[in-house]
């Protein structure tokens, strides 16, 4: 991998008409990249291994596990829009993020020392509100490191090196039980290392950019008052109407793997392969479709990435199983993730006011999160009313019919993403 | 700080941070690997040399520290303190009877994978089947001709789809009777067919056609009389798990959750199925095992070791008295009574 360490700082604005420098992603995006990458080998290597730590290490049944789930996701919603306001209104979006950073790395120190199940649900929700919090900081250093026009490939970059992250952190910690079969120890210690690391990178490596200042300098202009209300922009008010509509008919992976598995796709101990494939097709396509966002149209991309989604429901839904579907399932869920993850950061970007890109970010990005919570949540209740097929029919139906109309409330975003 | 300065730094905190984690890792391993290799904490003999065939005894899992942790063990039932026969099979969860040894097991690697395996009574492997997540709870009928195991699907790391199990009937010698979600549940007469059913921890009765287990829908859990014919299950009562029947086939000793929060926390209750009245055990601590019978008035169960991961003890209670329980196997796991 090409890292230009010493070229730090290449992220102000880059001289207009030198493509040479245009085609470049910013070294920032990289370490940034890299940072998330060490911070998700460090969180999924300890999550891999929690159910196994639980039941073999502790002796527990892991009866309350997946009700936490729901629960932090919530706390972690309302918890991101926090960081993306703090980054905004104090200006300082790399120590917001340090901070949410710095707190998913000490929760690792806790779990070394973790004797209960209460504790451990305790660390694991904190790591994810360590997540909230950093997210709409690091995504608006990533804009504020790009150039605008190419702003859905430096996205692309960062989940590319993110999803590496999260595909490595469960293999080092089976690999760490395979050879230490009683070493949760060692993977705590391994975890917390990674997430020291991370940490210390984006502390030391990531220049400390303060957007609305230097915006008010290059400008000379007095430097604006952070405001709730300057995210009333109706474009990014549309944007968060159509996220959130798509948001509402976007079940969880979990759901498309359930019903491909009930159907004999694929043998039921394999099931943890199928977020790999859909990893690795995110890890394939992030890349390119940040690029064809950048050229083609982000909304676009984002539209065409749920018509891809569309397409993963109507295959489960079809009434022959076998590898082929679930292969092509995978690649079709990795190509929508790659399509909407990043694309929309940039898109939010985009829209937001200058001076709240960080909070314009988070509040997408929430918008996003409870939808899908509740579209899964639902998805539960539907399945349970009518059964896993027609559920997810009448989930694919509904979609085919949002697209357009998300198509629709996007249409004025998409004559604006021509940004030449 | 220039920026080649911070280069720098960043690059030796980076190599002593993650070559200290490398270190700590060939330490543990070895300290592992010199573990392994230490002797016992406990007495133990090979179980090859112990001939302990024949006569009656408990099946265990053996969590002393040193050489033959994990493995299957035994010790004779007449003296459960003395000196353990330690097998060759590796364990997580086991259950025997004299004709055969039910054995569920985590099979590490890159991608673990967990499974089942039914041994004859000289640990030949005769059945096996994949498991979908980590083992739970095993049983086989007391005539050897039915085996029953029950594992979590967890989906791993890579997000929780929620708890789940899957329990799974077979017979010794022939087909499999299959995933008990695909029975009939009929709760108080009602025939239920939520997606949130899960069952778990399956008894077997006397009588080859019934056995009872745990049904969960909706938070509720209930004893379910299951019926392998008519691939039925009935509830029997509320808010009762892993269920255990006494060996004279008269009471059913399972755990029952006493806590009012989320995480749980188990009593031991006897329910005498003639009656229906229902005894709670004294046993202060949570009680998180399915319990077996060492006879008609004494139940077996495991509790963990807090101070020490991954090693526990195995416990006795009387079921009709109001004595506490005592220690009756250390460094043990997952007790089955083995009667010749």
């Amino acid at each position: 991998m090409y890292i230009s360490l010493n070229e730090r700082g290449d992220g102000e604005q880059p001289s207009k008409g030198n493509a040479q420098v245009k085609r470049r992603v910013s070294s920032v995006v990289i370490t940034l990249g890299v940072v998330s990458m060490l911070t998700d080998v460090s969180s999924e290597s300890v999550a891999a291994i929690l159910p196994l730590y639980i039941t073999s290490a502790m002796g527990l049944s892991t009866i309350a596990y997946g009700f936490i789930d729901g629960l932090y996701q919530g706390v972690s919603a309302v918890v991101r829009i926090g960081g993306g306001w703090a980054s905004d209104r104090v200006d300082q979006p790399k120590w917001i993020a340090f901070f949410g950073y710095g707190i998913s790395a000490l929760t690792k120190v806790w779990l070394l020392f973790a004797g209960g199940f209460a504790i451990i649900i305790a660390v694991v929700t904190v790591d994810r509100l360590g997540k909230g919090v950093r997210t709409g900081p690091r995504d608006a250093l990533i804009t504020a490191s790009s150039d605008p026009s190419n702003l859905g490939r430096s996205f692309g970059v960062h989940r590319m090196l993110d999803t590496i992250g999260a595909a490595v952190g469960p293999l080092l910690a089976f690999v760490i039980l395979y050879f230490v079969p009683t070493g949760y120890t060692t993977v705590f210690v391994a975890s917390l290392a990674f997430a020291i690391v991370g940490v210390l990178l984006l502390g030391l490596l990531v220049p400390d950019r303060r957007p609305r200042s230097e915006r008010a300098a290059a400008n000379s202009e007095p430097r604006r008052p952070f405001r709730w209300r300057n995210l009333n922009d109706s474009r990014l008010r549309r944007l968060m109407l159509a996220a959130g509509v798509l948001g509402l008919l976007t079940v969880g992976d979990g759901f498309i793997y359930l019903v491909l598995q009930a159907r004999g796709s694929f043998a039921a101990q394999l099931f943890p392969l199928l977020y790999v494939g859909t990893n690795v097709a995110f890890f394939v396509f992030a890349v390119p479709l940040g690029r064809l966002a950048d050229r083609f149209g982000r909304v676009r991309v984002f539209v065409i990435g749920h018509g891809a989604l569309l397409a993963a429901y109507a295959l489960t839904a079809l009434p022959v199983g076998g590898a082929t579907i679930t292969i092509l399932c995978m690649a079709l869920l990795g190509f929508f993730y790659a399509a909407t993850d990043g694309v929309l950061a940039a898109l939010a970007a985009q829209f937001s006011p200058p001076d709240n890109t960080a909070s314009g970010i988070a509040a997408t990005q929430t918008v996003v999160a409870v939808t899908r919570l509740i579209a899964s949540t639902s998805f539960g209740v539907l399945w349970f009313a009518v059964g896993r097929v027609d559920a997810m029919l009448i989930v694919a139906a509904v979609l085919a019919l949002a697209l357009p109309a998300a198509v629709v409330i996007l249409r004025p975003l998409d004559t604006a993403a021509k940004t030449t | 700080m220039t920026s080649r300065f911070r280069v720098v730094i960043a690059t030796v905190l980076t190599i002593v941070l993650l070559g200290g984690a490398t270190v700590y890792g060939i330490v543990a391993f070895s300290g592992y690997q010199s573990k392994q290799d230490a002797p016992s904490e406990v007495d133990t003999t090979m179980a090859a040399a112990a001939a302990v065939d024949g006569a009656s005894r408990i099946v265990f899992r053996n969590t002393a520290s040193g050489a033959g942790y994990g493995l299957e063990s035994s010790v004779p039932l007449a003296d459960p303190g003395g000196t353990r026969a330690v097998g060759t099979v590796a364990c997580d969860r086991v259950y025997s009877t004299a004709k055969f040894s039910m054995c569920l097991r985590i099979d590490r690697g890159a991608l673990t994978t967990f499974s089942a395996t039914l041994y004859d009574s000289r640990w030949q492997a005769k059945k096996a089947w994949a498991l979908p997540g980590i083992p739970s709870r095993t049983r086989i009928s007391a005539d050897s001709k039915l085996v029953a195991f029950t594992s979590f699907v967890t989906g791993e790391s890579y997000g929780n789809v929620g708890f789940a199990t899957a329990t799974q009937i077979s017979t010794t010698d022939g087909p499999d009777y299959g995933n008990l979600e695909a029975f009939a549940l009929m709760i108080d007469g009602q025939r239920n067919t939520a997606a949130d059913r899960n069952f778990w921890g399956v008894t077997f009765s006397t009588d080859d056609n019934v056995f009872y287990a745990t049904a969960a829908t909706g938070g509720h859990t209930w004893l379910v009389k299951g019926n392998l014919a008519a691939r039925t299950l009935t509830t029997v009562t509320q808010a009762a798990e892993c269920p255990s029947i006494s060996p004279d086939g008269t009471r059913i000793a399972y755990k029952k959750n006493v806590s009012t929060s989320a995480t749980g926390y188990w009593s031991i209750a006897v329910l005498d199925l003639a009656t229906g009245v229902e005894k709670v055990l004294p046993e202060k601590r949570s009680v998180d095992d399915q319990v077996d019978w060492l006879d008609d008035s004494t139940v077996l169960y495991g509790m963990p070791r807090t101070d020490s991961p991954g090693d526990s003890d195995i416990w006795s209670i009387a079921s009709n008295e109001s004595a506490a329980g005592t220690r009756f196997i250390q460094h043990a796991w997952s007790p089955s009574v083995v009667r010749e």
